[in-house]
């Protein structure tokens, strides 16, 4: 393909019109769905119920049911947390990031991306809640005047968390919201009064839809809006995991008291959540005939953005090693010999060989650009970037200052049940996303095909780049 | 058709170019209230349009500042000023640990602020009823086409002259379009049964939660807050024991820690020759004989032992303890009375120890010698 890199190509292959994108994307809401979805959502509601078993046996007996021992009092729960609000990063990085970057590329994927970040984070903020131990209690971790006169700890990293998590959900659920008004329009308007169904889904349409009237007075404000809403959300992401990694970082334990911890997480974080994204639009695409929306180029391109975090990933992996041996504190460098050589080996070289060796095969385009090939690297890289969150809460705390008290953790059943039923929660969420909204961003996508924007000359360049945002 | 009031009338147009150069066009005819409608935004059109900038990114930073604001007031409200914690002898007010929920309550406020204002200030959403709605018109712009309106409202209107305009500036479809009558006259009103209906069935739902919640679904497993345990407490019925009791009656003959019982019950003579105060005058001693007194005797018998009882006549008064008599009793003899009480004075065996008893007597006897001080006692 030989680029001509002064013209930028159209984001979306062929020349599809306005038409034919609606019908492309809303094809799966007006239809019912085949016997292949039931499956799928037959297969995520078992995990699910897995998942919701073992979380009720965990609530009506204690949670003495989990691994959780003395001293590694942080397990699964804190584990599939960090592992999941990773998950979301990505999102928002496609949505608001690359927004403000201008990467028109993020138009086809940015709305999927974002309703994973969505039940990712959702999903996330079920573990903070279930290990508690006593949910009913956490109406506590929100500040609010009570009968004990007791206020929240603002001091606390946890209570940071709880904090940075649930406004990047509601942030980034505006946002969410906010671009599917458009489309909800659009979808309302397509809809005959004709029958009882119709007629319920067109109500529905119209009260999410606010009454969008597609006027221009409206999308001026409302470009406005979603640039102020990136603008916010740029540095919202960074800090949620940064935050999340303070945890570890503000305390004392030692593997878990250094500064790389908040950007090394956040690469982390895109790092895992560009693969899973990744690997749920090869399925999506395949199964609603959109590879002319999601491009190959733009999988593509997602592919060197996993290459790039993972590569900073390994950056950070080695970091580690190098500072816990230039501070020549005994116990730091002792920590980190433990990662890599003491009890928990298996699990250190896996997140080594995930997230560091196998990206590296996508520096050969032929591989990048390989499908299945693709899929199954961004598998492994989630499998490693969950190991990744394992080497640190379990090594750190399973063997710190004091020798006797060092102990072996292991999961039990119940934990991996409750890591089972997160998937199950995840993708169930997921599937019904896919047939009850537009995955696609209707509008973005029609304001990027061929042919939607008026031609340059007669504009004059100087008078639109100044204005459009 | 006649008695209906016109909004506005439409044109389509089928090209981005077209669209921006019939906007430009309308500007030039002086026309005010006119809008574009596009199924996406179409650059350049707010400079075509003639739209100012939309305010929105001020709304955004002044709602910031009023989160970040909000923010460290709420923190130190609670944490400096409410209920100050010492944590690791750190300041009651450490602004660094203080920045990160700052940041985040920032970022919530502003952005939803700025989302709501949008809608509500700026659109004056939502609105399913604008005339617009349910139009040919309204399917073909929010699926592939560019439309215009200009409106009735507008100071230059005139409905065949703008029809002939929006043709000539190459405008198809030109329509209409008419307030909906039914909508302008439907009075919506408080006592609308519908309305009333739907009050009612949410009311009692959220009664019925509400009482399920609070008086069932707490005292569930594993809800019980932990008060369902398997000890018995107390007013407990026991279904271990026929007779109910969880407690056990002690042994016949069992003695409490502490207590010896009190060998003379019927015999004041006995009493009072026999028992000796074992305790001297000192300062612990008449402290507490003093605390004890006021708390159990002075009620009836008067802080000094005047016998002029705070118990406003619901009690007999009780004789003075400064005549001749009680002076003269030996202590044993007032150990008696306190012990196994004196006609209407109950006893006080049960409230104070063999130890309190000896020190309340202490005391009274340093009333006595108070109230009742000789010449010699000046020496
Ligand atoms: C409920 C009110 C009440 C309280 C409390 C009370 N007394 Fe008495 N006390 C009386 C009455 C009434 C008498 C007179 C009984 C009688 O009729 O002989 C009395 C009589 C006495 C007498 C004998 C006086 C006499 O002249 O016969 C002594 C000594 C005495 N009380 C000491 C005490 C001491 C010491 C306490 C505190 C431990 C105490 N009392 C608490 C009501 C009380």
């Amino acid at each position: 393909m030989a680029t001509d890199i002064t013209h930028e190509v159209s984001v979306i292959e062929g020349k599809p019109t306005l038409k034919e994108i609606d019908a492309t994307i809303i094809k799966p809401m007006d239809e019912m769905p085949n016997i292949k979805f039931y499956i799928a959502i037959g297969f995520t509601l078992t995990l699910l119920l897995i998942g919701v078993i073992s979380l009720g046996m965990a609530f009506y007996r204690g949670l003495g049911l989990w691994g959780v021992n003395n001293p590694v009092g942080w397990g699964f729960a804190i584990i599939n947390f960090v592992f999941w609000v990773g998950i979301g990063h990505a999102g928002t990085l496609i949505s608001a990031i690359l927004f403000l970057f201008r990467q028109k590329w993020r138009t086809g994927i940015a709305r999927f991306a974002e309703g994973m970040t969505i039940f990712a984070v959702m999903t996330a903020g079920l573990f903070p809640l279930i290990h508690v131990g006593r949910p009913w209690l956490d109406g506590y971790l929100m500040p609010h005047p009570n009968q004990h006169n007791l206020w929240v700890n603002f001091t606390s990293p946890l209570l940071w968390d709880v904090f940075a998590v649930s406004t990047y959900f509601t942030v980034s659920f505006v946002f969410w919201y906010m671009g599917l008004v458009p489309d909800f329009a659009t979808m309302r308007d397509r809809l005959k009064n004709s029958t009882i169904v119709s007629k319920v889904k067109k109500t529905i349409y119209s009260v999410l839809s606010l009454g969008w009237r597609f006027s221009n007075r409206h999308w001026s404000h409302y470009e406005m809006m979603y640039l102020v809403l990136a603008g916010f959300a740029t540095p919202l992401v960074l800090s949620v995991h940064t935050i999340v990694s303070f945890d570890f970082a503000v305390s004392i334990v030692p593997g878990w008291h250094t500064t790389i911890f908040p950007p090394y997480f956040v690469a982390g974080a895109v790092f895992s959540g560009f693969a899973m994204v990744q690997n749920a639009l090869i399925i999506i695409r395949k199964v609603f005939n959109m590879e002319h929306i999601v491009t190959l180029d733009t999988l593509e391109k997602m592919n060197k953005v996993i290459i790039v975090t993972g590569m900073m990933v390994g950056y950070a992996y080695g970091m580690e090693f190098f500072i816990a041996w230039y501070s020549g504190h005994e116990v730091e460098s002792f920590a980190f010999l433990n990662r890599a050589f003491g009890p928990y080996t298996w699990a250190y070289w896996i997140m080594v060989s995930c997230n560091v060796i196998f990206p590296q095969f996508f520096w050969i385009k032929k591989l990048r650009r390989n499908i299945p090939f693709m899929f199954v690297v961004a598998v492994l890289v989630n499998v490693g970037m969950w190991f990744e969150r394992f080497v640190i809460t379990v090594t750190s705390l399973s063997r710190d200052y004091l020798p006797s008290s060092w102990a072996y953790y292991v999961p039990t059943i119940y934990d991996i049940g409750l890591l089972i039923g997160s998937f199950g929660f995840f993708f169930t969420l997921l599937l019904l996303f896919t047939r009850t909204m537009p995955v696609i961003s209707i509008a973005e996508v029609k304001s990027v095909v061929a042919g939607s924007q008026p031609t340059r000359h007669k504009l004059g360049h100087h008078e639109e780049d100044e204005h459009n945002g | 058709m006649d008695n209906k009031i016109l909004h506005s009338v439409t044109a389509i147009f089928h090209t981005p170019d077209d669209i921006i150069k019939a906007a430009k066009a309308v500007v030039k005819a002086g026309y005010k209230k006119f809008d574009v409608h596009t199924p996406y935004p179409v650059h350049g059109m707010d400079q075509a349009m003639k739209l100012k900038r939309s305010p929105l990114g001020y709304f955004a930073f002044a709602l910031g500042v009023i989160g970040a604001t909000l923010g460290l007031l709420l923190m130190y409200w609670t944490m400096t000023v409410d209920y100050p914690l010492n944590i690791g002898g750190k300041p009651t007010f450490p602004l660094p640990a203080f920045v990160p929920v700052t940041f985040e309550i920032t970022v919530l406020l502003a952005s939803v602020a700025t989302v709501v204002s949008m809608i509500v200030i700026f659109f004056k959403f939502p609105n399913n009823s604008h005339p617009l709605h349910d139009t040919e018109y309204m399917k073909q712009v929010s699926s592939d086409k560019y439309g215009l309106t200009i409106e009735a409202a507008d100071p230059n209107f005139d409905f065949e002259k703008v029809k002939d305009f929006l043709s000539k500036i190459g405008g198809t479809n030109v329509e209409a379009i008419y307030y909906d009558n039914d909508e302008i006259n439907s009075k919506l009103t408080l006592l609308e049964p519908k309305f009333l209906t739907g009050l009612a069935v949410i009311s009692v739902l959220v009664i019925t939660i509400t009482y399920f919640s609070l008086n069932k679904l707490m005292f569930m497993q594993p809800f019980n807050w932990m008060m369902d345990q398997q000890k018995i407490t107390a007013m407990k019925v026991s279904t271990f024991f026929d007779d109910g009791f969880s407690m056990r009656l002690p042994v016949e003959g069992t003695v409490a820690r502490g207590f010896k019982p009190y060998p003379y019950p019927d015999s004041v003579e006995l009493a009072s020759r026999v028992l000796v105060n074992p305790l001297e005058f000192s300062d612990v001693n008449l402290e507490n004989g003093k605390r004890k007194y006021n708390t159990f005797c002075s009620p009836c018998h008067d802080y000094h032992g005047n016998g002029v009882a705070r118990l406003n006549g619901q009690f007999p008064n009780p004789p003075s303890l400064h005549t001749d008599k009680v002076r003269e009793w030996s202590d044993g003899h007032l150990y008696h009375i306190i012990t196994v009480g004196q006609n209407t004075m109950p006893s006080y065996d049960k409230q104070l120890t063999q130890e309190e008893k000896w020190q309340v007597i202490l005391y009274v006897r340093a009333l006595q010698r108070a109230l009742n001080a000789q010449e010699g006692d000046l020496q």
